[in-house]
């Protein structure tokens, strides 16, 4: 995966010097160690910016839909989780197929940042990886690690590294993961009793700062205005109330039900380290079982909340 | 000055004594990293100046949603729909173990709260009651860069003590009355040696200070038209990866800007004041509809050029921030606001 970068600036380049797309959206390298920044890239020269690691960790889906020129097209960087959503936007009418070229990156997953930070006892100040294997400094000691130790949950969970959809792939497609037991952390979840389980969503929440950053880091959460924002009349209560709180991420999840690709950028983003996708895993369970369906996936399917169908398994409906 | 040497042995116990007089605060970790909290009876605050807590202490006199005013909405009562303040006990507290660069932010956000023409009075009284017992950072993180605002990782401006860890003993500088107050509460009084101590604290925070890399230059933003900075080429590409969350505001030690909103439940009506943020639209979203500031572009101008401009230009205190670091290690696209002043301070019109 580290190596794919010189074929991705090469594919760029030529894209932007023939004027085939007007931008490029890709990953520049952070300033700080364990970080990337989303940028758009313009001009042939400034390829060299793109990079390409384990802390590309944002979802390039959501950054597309604002600023599409009236004609003409722009090129994505897709992993297999921003592929789809990509197909998802599509799906939704938010983008057309046409006004895409999308780069498909095969992915071997992104790194837990918390999990390695955990190992540190002060701050990492210098981080590398080839291949498999990290290397992390701090002014205390080096660590090296294997990546797939290190790898997000959604990572871990992940059976669509490949991109699904693309006009060109910058490496060899990877091998797909084959689970045991692909909702494990769900069942964990499920299997509480319902006293349980409100505890534990409760202490899920607990430090919730309303920042938003999960909201706005989802390509899924794109309405002009959220129901958080709106002001006339206001539906939900602006404070530290929990009742608030709570309203906010169970209403979002509910939202992202047969939509969400899983693809951690809410998990990332969140400055509070709230496992946000507590929330949403379950509909993703359930739309599998219920529906058969992956978001994503398919550009020329409905999504089963937008659809009738007379095999829906719930009777009310019928 | 007056210095006191503290046995780690002895803290938690004089910690204990001092709780009979403070509300006693501090960091506390959790799985969810380090945060600045109320400390229940049996915690103790986690004194490690390696450690930076996620949220600033900024919360402890201005909370992120705070009562204001309530009335009763009973128009049996005869004062039914007056809005009254809120009881509010400004008893004496204690914010133990926070960094020199909070404690300036702190000194910075008081410029907004406390000035002249307009005392805020729950910032002020909670301001009043608290006592802020620093510690030195003797290993500044990679996004510490406090040297460069004003302040640095041995500070005393806003702190009514300092502490210095010296492994086995914490020795103590005596800054303010409140300090000599929370001291003896805790029964603190092994005197040490005034200028051996000053020693100590000067090596202490030179050596601090060689570890802090970053650094930012800041000397010609009062110089720079705010027109040409406000109509730059550079702010697109600022805030392009930018999400508009509010982070970077919610982190910030120095960001005050918040919103006033009223809650009824049943027959009270309660007047709340929150944290808000210049990086939602919602922040100047006026009644008629109309945003001057609909753009994310606008927004995330909107607040590097307060930080770093029109807060130089009011106030003459150099740029509101402080150096801590919290933006630039929790922003989700890493936009760094080293790099954003860098731009402004060298940007010239062509």
């Amino acid at each position: 995966m580290d190596t794919c970068i010189e074929k991705i600036r090469t594919i760029c380049a030529d894209l932007l010097a023939k004027g085939e797309v007007q931008k490029v959206i890709g990953f520049a390298e952070g300033s700080i160690p364990m970080a990337s920044r989303p940028i758009a890239v313009t001009a042939k020269a400034d390829v060299e910016k793109l990079v390409f690691n384990s802390f590309c960790g944002l979802n390039l889906a959501n950054y597309v839909a604002d600023g599409l020129p009236k004609e003409g097209k722009i090129a994505v960087l897709a992993k297999g989780c921003d592929s789809r959503n990509l197909v998802t936007h599509m799906v939704e009418n938010q983008v057309s197929r046409d006004q895409l070229y999308i780069i498909g990156i095969p992915c071997t997953g992104m790194v837990d940042k918390r999990k390695i930070a955990a190992l540190f006892e002060d701050d990492i100040t210098d981080f590398s990886e080839a291949g498999d294997t990290l290397t992390i400094v701090s002014p205390q000691k080096k660590e090296t690690v294997s990546k797939k130790e290190m790898l997000r949950h959604n990572c871990r969970m992940c059976t669509h590294r490949n991109p699904v959809v693309f006009d060109v792939m910058a490496a060899e497609p990877v091998e797909e993961q084959t689970l045991d037991q692909p909702f494990a952390d769900v069942d964990r979840i499920a299997a509480m009793d319902p006293d349980e389980r409100w505890a534990h969503f409760q202490e899920l929440t607990k430090n919730c700062i309303r920042c938003y950053a999960c909201r706005n880091a989802c390509p899924l959460c794109y309405c002009p205005t959220c129901f958080v924002d709106e002001s006339a009349p206001q539906w939900v209560g602006k404070g530290q109330d929990k009742t608030d709180i709570n309203t906010f991420h169970f209403l979002r999840a509910f939202h992202c039900a047969g939509r969400c690709t899983d693809c951690g950028a809410c998990v990332e983003a969140c400055p509070m380290g709230i496992n946000v996708r507590d929330f949403t895993r379950k509909l993703n369970k359930d739309a599998l079982e219920l529906f058969g369906w992956e978001a994503g996936m398919d550009m020329e399917k409905r999504p089963p909340l937008d659809v009738y169908s007379p095999d829906d398994p719930d009777d009310f409906i019928k | 000055m007056n210095f006191i040497t503290i046995d780690k042995k002895d803290w938690a116990g004089g910690i204990d004594k001092s709780r009979k007089t403070f509300q006693v605060f501090g960091p506390v970790q959790d799985e969810n990293g380090c945060q600045i909290k109320p400390l229940a009876p049996d915690l103790y605050p986690l004194m490690d100046a390696g450690v930076t807590t996620v949220m600033s202490p900024k919360s402890v006199l201005f909370p992120q949603t705070e009562k204001m005013l309530t009335a009763t909405l009973d128009a049996s009562h005869e004062d039914h729909h007056v809005m009254k303040p809120v009881e509010k006990a400004d008893t004496p507290r204690a914010v133990l173990g926070i960094r020199p660069y909070d404690a300036r932010a702190i000194q910075l956000v008081k410029l907004n709260f406390d000035n002249p023409d307009y005392q805020d009075p729950y910032w002020c009284g909670a301001c009043a009651a608290t006592t802020f017992v620093g510690l030195g950072v003797n290993r500044p993180g990679p996004c510490d860069f406090s040297t460069s605002t004003g302040c640095g990782p041995f500070s005393e401006e806003g702190l009514d003590v300092l502490l210095a860890d010296l492994d086995d003993r914490y020795l103590a500088k005596i800054l303010t009355q409140k300090g000599e107050t929370w001291a003896a509460a805790c029964g603190f009084d092994t005197k040490a040696d005034a200028a051996e101590s000053q020693a100590l604290f000067d090596i202490l925070k030179k050596e601090a200070e060689k570890n802090i890399t970053a650094s930012v230059d800041t000397d010609r933003l009062s110089e720079k038209s705010l027109l040409d900075l406000h109509e730059a080429p550079f702010w697109e590409d600022v805030a392009f990866s930018c999400i508009n969350c509010g982070t970077c505001t919610y982190v910030c030690p120095t960001c005050w800007c918040f919103d006033i909103q009223d809650e009824t439940k049943h027959k009270t009506a309660t007047r709340f004041r929150n944290w808000d943020t210049c990086m939602s639209p919602l922040f100047t979203h006026h009644a008629s509809g109309h945003n001057p500031r609909e753009s994310k572009v606008q927004r995330v101008r909107q607040r590097f050029m307060h930080k770093l401009k029109y807060f130089v230009d009011k106030y003459d205190q150099g740029i509101m921030c402080v150096g801590c670091g919290r933006c630039v290690a929790s922003c989700p696209v890493n936009i760094d606001i080293r790099e954003v002043c860098k731009t402004m301070n060298n940007y010239e019109k062509e």
